[in-house]
């Protein structure tokens, strides 16, 4: 399997940051970074990953079904995430959580057809002193409002989502 | 060794190693702390928390099988509290766990019905629905039902650590976690089926035995495997007077709890529809069924008229059968037929190896244990975890437990590689470019598979010498008595216990090749499988639990009981000694033992021959055949004895020309895995027919 040159680099640089016969600890990151690149994990990158970092793909699978954030299917373009936790909750997390699903007509872990956006309920991602919270991508939304929510969703639907 | 930690446990003043774990330490004091996830000999979990103890000092319970022992300590095992504890754990793991005991497999040897019935968990404050999944087939063997699994992660451990295939992980998490196979939907592994026996629960079943009897309902057996040469205790679950399980169930004998798929699931070729019921006899032109005096008469008959005009005679013995028919099979053929034609197939040069080692004193055989023991251990020309899997258990686990240096030399990658010291790919020479390695060792075991033989192995004897360190050898065989078809004299050019026979007579090539062979007499061995026979007018019979390209060609067929319907003893690939225990019989079949008795018997050859008695004839071995002068207790009650070395050359000719080994794989099994519909569809599962 072929990455790109930056990607490459980057596992270089993983790999080379453990102790030697300690190089399945890159196993997340490895995921992580792939699945940016690839939009998910595919079998062909479970097996590779494997191979690379001498574990067996059974192995990595046992991380990759743990970890909400590594996913099997591609995502869309701008994957929104909605806290329902403590803090968001109290907050109004739960409205902007069913706003979202009936402005976009799509549930938890669905994407739009066009493949532009994904939404998914999140637990805490550790934004509680500016809650509520979305975060799309890797990029966080603080102190949401319904408003500022439909003007996001509508930017991420009209506009460029790389934009956001 | 340092000096021992004293403790308390239970009032009892009780000492251990430094390092023991408290639940070891309660054990050998013959006090039970109950756990799931614990299991000796593989790595620590700490997941079941059902071991928990009260240890004073500590402010809270403590899992005994993460806790080493500590001078002073003082540990209760059964208080009020403790109790309260696992009955709290037990209430927990019972939260998604079905009632469903009377229809488990596992009923009545579960380990969970066993806690819950002692802890009086039997009530539950859980009123959820119970999260239920769909019961999942992974092989023709393995099936796995998630919502009885309790997540011990014994089967992932025992894959990965014990087996060293690591076919078995966990996916997800909470309540939905549970065993995943390593092909999505199915397992491709070696089958062995020890996940399911290591599985407190009724978790994970068996292809071969779900459904088919409650465990209290069997009696239990425990004999000799009767596939490879490993020589694995394998108790026989018998119901109806058929075999319905294998396993080992007590974890005693030289493989612990150990056993490959052909030793716990390979024993339907005990009921298989074409397995011969009734003597045939060759009446115009045609296979018929005829009574056994009929069949006995006729073979006695053509032996004697064949005697006494001095015709020839060709004996091919087995690799399966008993040392007793053995050893008296060469009797008959010697001393009654008067025949030096006498052989088996020879699946490794241990002739060779034995002369080799005369006269070295720090060369010897190894035994199973050492293999678990040795500091280093030499692997060369051989693919132990396919062809032997107890011994390539055996040194796996002596990588584990006591970091034992590994070397490999082979062909071709094999198993033992992940963990090896160093790996040499190529031939038997390969050991010299490890000369410096292996002589820094503080001792050594070496195996070595079939194609070292002759010349090869006598370098490889004179190497491991050179080496100036003990060295113990392993000449690796194919099937469950291999061994002992050499020591019982089932050679030409050698009688029991390896001593010269003055006449060498034909070996199997040159029987076949015989044109005037007036006689083959075959038991349990399929030659013509292989080879032609040359001569036309030979009267051939054959003793034989199946219908065998040589058993279509007989004159005479009598069917044969297999070795889990006969008492007697077999020597293992490493010279140990056992003893088969016979549950039950095949009607209309007789042990190989009793058919030569009767055959002598009926040529007025009794006297000469003794009673055929498996412990009568064991006496006659033990008084003849050097080696065999064993311990009896240890042999009578289960356990092994290793042959005693044989001080001495070996003044035969070696014939390394004739050793071909037959390279079975984990699915394989010669005439009986043919006959095995588990090994079967294990391969058919995998496109392999």
């Amino acid at each position: 399997m072929t990455f790109s040159t930056e990607l490459e680099a980057k596992f270089a640089r993983l790999l080379a940051s453990y102790p030697p016969g300690r190089q399945r600890s890159a196993m997340i990151p490895m995921l992580m970074f792939a699945q940016d690149e690839l939009g998910c994990v595919s079998a062909e990158l479970v097996n590779e990953v494997a191979r690379r970092i001498g574990v067996t793909p059974v192995q990595v699978e046992e991380v990759l079904t743990y970890y909400s954030m590594l996913h099997r299917k591609p995502l869309g373009k701008a994957h929104v995430q909605v806290c329902t936790n403590i803090s968001c909750l109290l907050t109004g997390g739960a409205e902007l959580w069913e706003q979202a699903c009936s402005r976009l007509g799509i549930g938890h872990k669905e994407v739009l057809p066009d493949g532009s956006i994904s939404l998914e309920e999140v637990e805490c991602i550790g934004a509680c002193s500016w809650a509520p919270a979305i975060q799309v991508n890797y990029q966080f939304h603080h102190f949401v409002t319904p408003e500022k929510l439909d003007r996001l969703l509508a930017s991420l639907r009209n506009e460029n989502p790389h934009a956001v | 060794m340092a000096d021992p930690v004293k403790l308390t446990i239970d009032g009892r003043q009780i000492q251990a190693p430094p390092g023991t774990l408290v639940i070891d330490a309660a054990k050998r004091a013959g006090i039970e702390i109950p756990a799931f996830c614990y299991y000796e000999g593989l790595s620590l979990q700490a997941a079941c928390r059902m071991c928990l103890v009260e240890v004073e000092k500590a402010p809270k319970l403590m899992a005994s099988c993460t806790l080493p022992v500590a001078e002073g300590m003082v540990v209760r095992t059964e208080t009020p509290q403790v109790a309260q504890a696992r009955k709290a754990t037990l209430e927990f793991l019972l939260t998604n766990h079905p009632l469903d005991c009377p229809v488990c497999d596992k009923g009545g040897e579960c380990e969970l019905q066993d806690m819950v019935f002692r802890y009086g968990a039997g009530e539950s404050r859980f009123t959820e629905v119970k999260h239920h999944v769909e019961e999942k087939q992974w092989s023709p063997v393995v099936f796995y039902d998630a919502p009885r699994c309790i997540l011990c992660f014994r089967c992932v451990r025992i894959c990965t650590e014990g087996m060293g295939v690591g076919a078995l992980g966990i996916v997800n998490r909470g309540v939905l976690s549970e065993i995943a196979p390593n092909h999505g939907d199915h397992l491709e592994c070696d089958e062995c089926g020890m996940c399911i026996d290591i599985c407190p629960v009724g978790a994970l079943t068996s292809g071969a035995y779900r459904y088919k009897t409650r465990p209290w309902e069997m009696e239990h057996a425990g004999t000799i495997c009767t596939h490879c040469s490993n020589g694995c205790k394998v108790t026989l679950g018998v119901r109806n007077h058929e075999i319905v399980r294998g396993n080992n169930r007590d974890h005693s004998g030289i493989n612990g709890e150990f056993l490959c798929i052909k030793g716990r699931y390979a024993f339907d070729f005990f009921g298989h529809p074409e397995r011969l019921q009734s003597p045939l006899m060759r009446i115009d032109g045609k296979l018929q069924e005829v009574p056994w005096s009929r069949a006995l008469a006729a073979v006695a008959a053509k032996f004697q008229e064949v005697k006494g005009r001095g015709g020839k005679f060709g004996v091919i013995g087995s690799t399966r059968t008993t040392n007793e028919e053995n050893y008296y099979l060469q009797k008959l053929a010697r001393q009654g037929l008067g025949t030096n034609h006498i052989d088996h197939h020879r699946s490794g040069d241990l002739v060779t190896l034995i002369d080799a080692l005369s006269g070295r004193p720090n060369a010897s055989l190894a035994t199973t244990a050492d293999l678990y023991n040795a500091k280093a251990v030499l692997v060369v020309a051989a693919d132990l975890a396919s062809e032997q899997p107890f011994l390539s258990f055996q040194v796996r686990a002596n990588y584990r437990h006591h970091q034992a240096r590994i070397y490999v030399v082979t062909e071709k990658a094999v198993r033992e590689d992940a963990y090896a010291a160093a790996v040499v790919r190529g031939g038997v020479d390969g050991v010299e470019s490890l000369r410096e390695r292996l002589a820094r060792e503080p001792e050594l075991a070496i195996l070595f598979g079939a194609s070292v033989k002759g010349e090869e192995l006598r370098k490889l004897v004179e190497f491991g010498s050179s080496l100036s360190i003990p060295v113990k050898y392993v000449c690796l065989l194919d099937y469950s008595n291999s061994r002992g078809a050499i020591d019982m004299g089932l050679m030409p050019e050698l009688l029991p216990g390896c001593r010269p026979s003055e006449q060498p007579g034909m070996t199997i090539p040159e029987m076949l090749a015989c044109a005037d062979l007036d006689v083959l007499w075959v038991i349990g061995a399929n030659p013509l499988a292989r080879g032609q026979l040359a001569s036309a007018n030979a009267f051939a019979v054959v003793q034989e639990m199946f219908l065998t390209e040589t058993a279509l060609a007989a004159q005479v067929v009598l069917p044969a009981s297999s070795a889990y319907e006969k008492t007697g003893t077999v020597t293992n690939v490493t010279g140990e000694v056992q003893r088969l225990a016979s549950p039950l019989r095949k009607m209309g079949t007789k042990p190989d033992l009793e058919i030569i008795g009767l055959i002598a018997k009926e040529m007025g050859l009794a006297p000469l021959m003794g009673p055929w008695d498996a412990g009568k004839v064991f006496d006659q071995i033990r008084q003849t055949a050097p080696g065999y002068n064993l311990p009896l207790p240890a042999i009578a009650s289960g356990g092994a004895a290793q042959t005693a070395a044989l001080n001495g050359r070996v003044a035969a000719p070696s014939r390394p020309e004739l050793i071909q080994s037959a390279a079975n794989g984990l699915f394989e099994s010669g005439t009986l895995g043919r006959y095995s519909k588990i090994l079967h569809s294990v391969l058919e599962g995998r496109g392999r027919t």
